[in-house]
């Protein structure tokens, strides 16, 4: 798995540097926009055939569901509570 | 919004498609998403190199601007790590791998799905979906009870884009330079996070 991690993260890093490099070409900024468009709903609709044929999933959908929120008030309440500090200590002026 | 619900659209169908089992059995067997995982990462890295507008902006702004993604990174990780001790399913690399995605739900999910299990990869798509959402209606409250930085970090990556709107609007128009500069930052850090997560913990 490693080695796919860093292929991927590769990949990534080559794709900004063709992009760096590129610059400012609209038409192919918009071909980029498009294909990555397509790509994330074909991921997108790949999950989802996945999770369909997933009975784990499926029958559990209730409590993934109640994971789900769990985390994301988790992590919401504590990035709050860190951008309160942030704010407090670092950007709010005196009155 | 509109891109959003599309979206969702290609995963419910995809879903209904799997659930009526309304198939060729060779997209079942077939194991190409890491492929085109590969082509979406290489998209989006030229996305984010070809994006002058981002690079601009991160030029232009004070040092100090980097507290705001290094506060929602930290906040987002450590309130993600504290809730997993109520959840028995889910361990803290887990919890962490799904609350990097910073409201980022089509990378991240497809990243975890791929790299971990498809149980996680829905669970993270749920939740940084319902992220996006709370964003989006409790703004408000947010900014009132947590200051003005607060809708930019409840946001994390969508600051720059779905939730943008919302943030000017509670917390002021001086606050969109910091917003569109967090959700950057986060949007460049999940692909990222994600996988090293997954890998070291």
């Amino acid at each position: 798995m490693l080695t796919d991690i860093i292929i991927v993260l590769a990949i990534m890093i080559l794709g900004i540097g063709i992009g760096l490099y590129i610059g400012n070409r609209p038409k192919i900024i918009k071909v980029v926009g498009v294909l990555t468009s397509f790509s994330i709903f074909l991921l997108l609709f790949l999950l989802g055939i996945g999770v369909g044929t997933n009975d784990k999933i499926i029958n559990n959908l209730h409590s993934i569901g109640m994971q789900a929120l769990v985390l994301t008030v988790g992590a919401i309440l504590g990035s709050l509570v860190c951008a309160w500090a942030t704010y407090k200590f670092f950007f709010q002026k005196a009155k | 919004m509109k891109g959003s619900l599309i979206i969702l659209g290609f995963f419910i169908l995809g879903l209904i498609l799997g659930l009526t089992r309304f198939l060729p059995s060779s997209l079942l067997e077939g194991d190409f998403s890491i492929y085109a995982l590969y082509l979406l990462m290489f998209l989006v890295g030229i996305g984010i190199g070809t994006d002058r507008d981002s690079w601009k902006v991160i030029r232009q702004v004070n040092i100090k601007i980097v507290l705001v993604p290094l506060s929602v990174i930290v906040g987002s990780l450590i309130g993600v790590s504290a809730v997993s001790i109520l959840l028995s399913n889910i361990n803290f690399g887990e919890a962490m791998a799904v609350g990097a995605g910073f409201g980022y739900y089509s990378l991240s999910s497809v990243i975890i799905t791929e790299f971990h299990s498809e149980t996680l990869g829905v669970i993270a798509l749920l939740s940084n979906i319902i992220r996006e959402i709370l964003t989006l209606l409790a703004t408000p409250l947010f900014v009132k009870y947590f200051g003005k930085l607060a809708g930019i970090a409840s946001g994390g990556a969508t600051a720059m884009d779905t939730t943008m709107p919302i943030i000017v609007q509670y917390s002021g128009k001086e606050y969109a330079i910091i917003a569109v500069f967090s959700g950057i930052v986060l949007t460049i850090l999940v692909p990222v996070f994600v996988p090293l997560i997954l890998q070291f913990l």
